[in-house]
């Protein structure tokens, strides 16, 4: 049991640590490897929590397919840096940073102190729904509309993205 | 074993992160990371709910968000590539036609 307090820490300070260099890289390039490396923690986390099928769809469409995009996006419009960020800290940036720590110490507060019961892990329970068979037979019966709304979904992305980045419109 | 509330404070973290992310950063690219960061952490706290609670249903939201986040990603970059096009730039402030 210690090993995976040990993986947890791990993973989580790697995760908390690259979202933190993501919003602070003056390169969009730096930025999109760092939130590759936390989706491979987050890919990490899902596995210390049984969701298999998750953690493997995480790292291939987040990491394989989205960030992809992210990076040809970069790559075709040749951005050049931002500039430092500290020449342009002004009294509005520091105001929001302020107030999300703020809303973070409400939230620490409200999960970790107000009392609440949080419920056990039934793992055997937690491993049969995590797998590609348990995740297989729920989205095809009981999530069947769902799954299928998906698809349309995608189908109208693909077609506004091509009609978005067409040269001219018509 | 570790108690849900951890996973909910890292979940928590992260999101304020990607909460900053936006707020701050001006180019719309990161913008766009900063939102999958936070997309990202809802996803953790339902994951984590799920398998803490036996229920499968958290999972199956997961899958849908992915999929919603892929076609923002889509639609998003395509978005900015049009912008950039027209303005030669992806700095939010200066992207103000809409602005009255």
């Amino acid at each position: 049991m210690n090993f995976e307090i040990i993986l947890f820490s791990v993973l989580s300070a790697v995760m908390v640590g690259s979202a933190i260099m993501v919003i602070t890289r003056k390169s969009p390039v730096m930025s999109v490897l760092y939130l590759v490396l936390n989706f491979f923690a987050l890919a990490g986390i899902y596995l210390t929590l049984h969701a298999q099928f998750i953690a493997v769809i995480q790292i291939i469409v987040y990491a394989g397919a989205i960030m992809v995009l992210f990076l040809f996006v970069i790559m075709l419009l040749n951005l050049s840096d931002e500039g430092a960020l500290l020449e342009k800290v002004s009294i509005r940036k520091m105001a929001a940073v302020g107030l999300g720590f703020g809303v973070l110490l409400e939230f620490i507060y409200i999960l970790g102190f107000s009392g609440e019961m949080y419920p056990d892990k039934n793992v055997e329970r937690a491993i049969e729904i995590g797998t590609v068979e348990g995740i297989g037979k729920e989205l095809f019966s009981t999530f069947l509309f769902p799954f299928e709304i998906t698809s349309v979904i995608l189908i109208a992305a693909i077609v506004g993205a091509v009609i978005l980045a067409k040269r001219k419109l018509d | 074993m570790i108690d849900l509330q951890y996973y909910l404070f890292l979940s928590a973290t992260v999101f304020v992160l990607g909460v900053i992310g936006v707020v701050t950063r001006r180019n719309a690219i990161i913008v766009f990371m900063s939102i999958e960061l936070m997309l990202n952490s809802v996803n953790l706290t339902l994951v984590a709910f799920s398998s803490f609670l036996g229920d499968s249903t958290g999972q199956m939201l997961v899958f849908l968000v992915m999929t919603v986040a892929a076609a923002e990603a889509a639609v998003g970059l395509a978005i900015i590539i049009a912008l950039f096009r027209n303005k030669q730039t992806v700095n939010i402030d200066e992207i103000n036609i809409l602005k009255w």
